[in-house]
């Protein structure tokens, strides 16, 4: 019983880690069909971002609430700027090429930008575990649960709900999912593709760096956690059905179940987990759990 | 599209030409032949560039320059190596390890070096050392901690000062064991890969004689840089265990810290942290108090003596760059301070002239030489594997200094962590740790 | 034109051969490696055509070399041409086995597929403790027919027989290229349905390319396994498999000699960036990278093909 409630409560943790990395990943490859490598770099430099701004703002004795705000408005200021420059200074060149070929733009960008973490913050790692310790925690029976981490998951789940909200309910997220199911036509009926791509990019360069400052805290922020995050993120949204929202909840919700279930029962499949489950879906669903019919061109 | 065209072949052209250029005038630089050539390697980008890597760096770039202008302390005080000074040359550990074996080429045989120091990864030091060997270059190996170097074959070019990783887990269970007499289960999490399996096994087996009734509860192994731990906090939180083993470190030993401080587990059951030493000075207060810290070795503002050249280190550190070194730093300040030790050796036998490769690996094989923190003995792997102290020592916070604290301090003697000369550390650990002298 | 390029190629190979003793021993090492590299780049080259990348290609190179180091470590066989069969043979024979799942998918998911099997293959040499781990284990020097050079006379005896196995991979994919099974990638790409109206089997054409792929991934890692004489979980990792992607793109899918040209760009870039800047390498190494996708969208290949392709009237 206490073995099933932990594995419920760690897996939800761990899915809504997951899904606040992964949204923004689906979101670009939705619309504009680019597997964005360089989305580590965005998680990086959020978490840096964040973890910079809680070190200017904690230990001065202003409210705490305040700190979380500021070190998420910093985050997000960061991707949004990221976001802009690279799509209006680079990618903006590449449109119409391979989509492979815009993978490995991404690639170097993601190298680029990796490096320009060690000249902006240096080698040493950053610690921004203020907001983790405001948070407090509540014991559970024999468990004790963060406060940070109810949190986050209640956050991931506004998130999800937020995004479905906004593309299905707003103009501008109905007019991207006009985009995303076909671009040609809605450029016909005057839809402005180019801001949408610029638009979707820098959204999506923000939530990465969401991503990054929420898990900040949590973590020490230090060189390589954005490669790490990279192919966690590919792998849930493979999961789930690349560029689906929907796809990607449920995508970290399976893998986040499964990898608690394996820690408390399995620990020695840990590392398989994500991959095999990968590997389990796209075989007997090969485009993923939400992905549309593709209609095959004659 | 043609202008750009031609524009893309110019700087192809222009790039190969500067290859060329580079290839060529490495070669073509005839050094003084007073200097001795030294590469350096360590990783200065990636994840382990933080902890190790830079720390490394920053103590081989005093000690050399220490070396050059003759201000290390006797019996270092000699200028260099022997009277020539040091150049030296720096290359990133971080790649693949076809990369670093191209590197470790790229060092002997473009650039000329007389001896190489380096390599944090245990990888890349397995990876390099029959480059070594083929290349006839003296390697000191200064970081990674794999036994299986010097224990799968005999090596005629390569060195560690540095001692093994068996000694990290032999002390963590001789400190546990004498600190919680009447243990009677104990949990590990360790990283999925080489280092922390290793870690833990070797562990367990030192667990296994020294306190027979003791029993492993959880054993659990996150993929290295998971960077979420919340499952395995969950699962620790509920063991029956009396102490948790962590290899952990620095990134993702601060991220286990943060997110079970932030849960209570440290307050539930305390932690050692074989490789805690490096995250000490940086989280200060928020390093739970109990914790038992190592530092591979006897390294380090805690466990380190108080003697001459240790005090010239750690201030020359300090003035540099207003941090204490770290046990990183004291690996590599030790594989130098040997590597000069044994060519001044063989120096000495033939009138200060420049020993020769094979002189200087006489002088090396065997040899007993002060470091900063500790006599190391290269009592192993016939003659090239160092042997040293350790000590462990338990976490405290002052709160009236407002500082951290290290108290408890146990110091093990180098023969009572290392397996004898003739045996593998694995067999050593398996029969019960035979020959181990602790007095 | 295929005449004139066979020509150049089959020069190119010779000057290579003769002039290697001269060359320094440090570039034959980082040759020998690009070289090997460039195998694997050439399975993906064929696979591009056809419009399919593989995030995964590691895992042929990584069962390729571990073939090669396991082999020689149990049975101790370390002759080179044997390994190298073995090692080809292993890898081919998984590519058939995993190719009756694969050659189903295409674009991303089919990336993603092959990513997931090379991690799955990742996870296991990283928990199988025995082999090392994550440490990886040494491979012992190859021998060549009984022949067992050392020190520079082995690496040469390396890059001599990497330098063959290329031609014989050059040429052999040329054949293939203008065979009816190779010719038809570029319209599967454009167009599988017209395929299967022709009465063909897209999906075993692609499978066949996977085998080939699978094979020449397998003597690329063979070799390297040689050439570096240490295997470790590494190279089955996705950054490996990244890094052969990345050459693919760069040389382009225009010539099977780009691949080599292109793996060989890539390594001295590298070596070169370390140099310049220990640092920061990765900054260099990222913007050559970057300006070379963007201003030779064709990769470096079609830097010496433009004449050719001029002619066939490609907009400028």
């Amino acid at each position: 019983m206490l073995t099933a409630f932990a594995i419920v409560t760690d897996g939800l943790v761990y899915a809504a880690y997951l899904f606040v990395v992964a949204i923004g990943l689906t979101l670009i490859f939705g619309v504009m069909k680019i597997l964005n490598v360089a989305h580590g770099s965005f998680y990086a430099f959020g978490a840096y971002g964040a973890a910079t701004a809680v070190g200017i703002y904690f230990d001065r004795g202003l409210p705490d609430a305040g700190g979380f705000l500021f070190m998420i408005l910093v985050a997000m200021a960061i991707g949004l700027v990221i976001g802009l420059v690279l799509e209006r200074g680079i990618l903006r060149l590449a449109y119409g090429r391979d989509e492979v070929v815009i993978v490995l733009i991404t690639y170097a960008v993601f190298l680029i930008l990796e490096d320009m973490l060690i000249l902006i913050w240096g080698t040493g790692s950053l610690a921004a575990y203020q907001p983790l310790v405001a948070a407090g925690n509540v014991e559970v029976g024999a468990l004790i649960l963060s406060g940070y981490d109810i949190g986050l998951v209640i956050f991931a789940g506004l998130l999800a709900l937020g995004g479905s909200y906004a593309l299905n309910y707003t103009r501008p997220g109905r007019l991207l999912t006009v985009v995303i199911f076909d671009r040609e036509t809605a450029a016909a009926f005057g839809i402005n593709v180019t801001l949408v791509y610029t638009a979707t990019f820098a959204l999506g360069a923000i939530l990465g760096a969401l991503g990054g400052a929420v898990m900040a805290p949590k973590i020490a922020v230090t060189l390589g956690i954005g490669v790490e995050v990279i192919v966690l993120a590919f792998a849930v949204v493979a999961i789930g059905g690349m560029g689906s929202m929907e796809g990607a909840l449920v995508g970290a919700l399976i893998v986040g179940l499964c990898r608690a279930a394996a820690v408390h029962l399995v620990p020695q499949i840990e590392l398989f987990v994500i991959y095999g489950v990968m590997a389990l879906v796209l075989i007997f669903r090969p485009h993923g759990l939400f992905s549309r019919a593709e209609p095959r061109k004659i | 599209m043609i202008t750009t065209r031609a524009t893309t072949r110019g700087a192809a052209a222009a790039v190969l030409g500067s290859a060329i250029a580079l290839a060529a005038g490495t070669a073509s630089a005839q050094q003084p032949a007073q200097s001795v050539k030294l590469g350096v390697v360590s990783f200065l980008t990636g994840p382990a560039a933080g902890p190790f890597g830079i720390p490394a760096r920053n103590a081989a770039e005093i000690l050399i320059e220490g070396l050059n202008t003759g201000k290390v302390p006797a019996p270092y005080n000699k200028v260099g190596f022997g009277g020539a000074k040091i150049e030296s040359k720096i290359v990133d550990e971080a790649g693949s390890t076809a990369q670093q074996v191209t590197e470790y080429r790229n060092l002997v045989q473009r650039d000329g070096v007389d001896a190489i120091v380096g390599y944090i990864s245990s990888g890349n030091c397995l990876a390099v050392t029959p480059v070594a060997e083929e290349l006839k270059t003296i390697t000191v190996l200064f970081d990674c901690g794999t036994p299986r170097i010097f224990e799968e074959a005999p090596r005629k070019y390569v060195f560690r000062a540095t001692p093994h990783a068996t000694m990290d887990s032999v002390g963590a269970a001789r400190y546990i064991v004498e600190k919680k007499k009447n243990i009677t289960a104990y949990s590990g999490i360790n990283q999925n890969y080489a280092w922390g399996q290793d870690s833990w096994r070797d562990f367990v087996l030192a667990m296994k004689t020294l306190a027979p009734k003791a029993t492993v509860d959880k054993e659990l192994f996150p993929k290295l840089f998971a960077g979420e731990y919340g499952a395995e906090v969950s699962a620790l939180l509920t063991s029956k265990s009396q102490v948790i083993h962590t290899s952990f470190w620095n990134g993702d030993l601060e991220s286990f810290i943060f997110q079970s401080s932030a849960r209570g587990l440290p307050q539930r059951i305390p932690i050692i942290m074989t490789a805690g030493e490096t995250a000490v000075a940086r989280l200060g207060p928020k390093m739970p108090d109990g914790t038992i810290i190592g530092a591979r070795g006897s390294h380090g503002a805690f466990f380190s003596p108080d003697n001459e050249l240790n005090r010239w280190f750690r201030q020359a550190y300090v003035d540099r760059f207003g941090v204490q070194p770290t046990y990183p730093s004291y690996h590599m300040a030790q594989s130098i301070l040997g590597l000069k030790a044994a060519w001044e050796k063989a120096a000495a036998a033939k009138n200060d002239a420049r020993p020769s490769v094979d002189e200087v690996i006489a002088a090396f094989e065997g040899l007993e030489f002060q470091a900063p923190s500790t006599t190391i003995k290269m009592a192993l792997g016939k003659g090239h594997q160092g042997i040293g102290d350790i000590s462990y020592g338990t976490y405290k916070y002052n709160k009236q200094k407002g500082q951290p604290e290290i108290v408890d301090v146990v110091r093990y003697p180098a023969e009572c962590v290392n397996p004898p000369a003739d045996m593998t550390s694995t067999a050593w650990l398996e029969g019960g740790m035979k020959g181990a002298k602790c007095k | 034109m295929t005449n004139r390029s066979t020509l150049i190629g089959a020069l190119a190979f010779l000057v290579l051969a003769a002039a290697a003793p001269a060359l320094p021993p440090w570039l034959i090492s980082l040759a020998t490696i690009a070289f090997a590299h460039a195998l694997v780049v050439l399975g993906l080259v064929i696979m591009w055509r056809a419009g399919l990348v593989s995030f995964g290609q590691a895992l042929y190179y990584a069962v390729g070399a571990y073939c090669v180091a396991l082999v020689s470590r149990f049975t101790g066989i370390t002759d080179a041409f044997v390994l190298i069969v073995l090692g080809g043979l292993a890898a081919g024979l998984l590519a058939v086995l995993v190719g009756f799942l694969l050659a189903r998918y295409r674009e991303i998911f089919f990336a993603m597929l092959s990513l997931a099997m090379s991690m799955i293959l990742y996870g296991v040499l990283v928990k199988t403790e025995a082999l090392g781990s994550t440490d990886g284990f040494n491979v012992a020097p190859a021998t060549f027919l009984g022949y067992a050079p050392e020190g520079a006379m082995l690496n040469l005896a390396l890059f001599w027989l990497v330098l063959v196995l290329s031609a014989l991979a050059a040429a052999a994919i040329g054949v293939y290229f203008r065979s009816v099974a190779g010719a038809i990638a570029v319209p599967v790409r454009d167009n599988e349905i017209r395929i299967e109206f022709l009465g063909l089997s897209v999906n075993r054409l692609i499978h066949l390319k996977l085998v080939i792929a699978g094979i020449l991934g397998g003597v690329g890692g063979a070799l390297a396994a040689m050439t570096i004489s240490h295997v470790d979980p590494n190279m089955a990792y996705w950054t490996t498999s990244g890094g052969f992607v990345f050459v693919t793109i760069l040389a382009g899918a225009g010539s099977i000699a780009a691949a080599f040209v292109g793996s060989f760009a890539f390594e001295m870039l590298r070596s070169i960036a370390v140099a310049l800047l220990p640092g920061a390498w990765q900054l260099i190494l990222g913007s050559v990278l970057l300006i070379t996708i963007l201003f030779v969208p064709d990769g470096l290949g079609s830097l010496f093909m433009r004449k050719t392709r001029g002619k066939e009237g490609e907009p400028a």
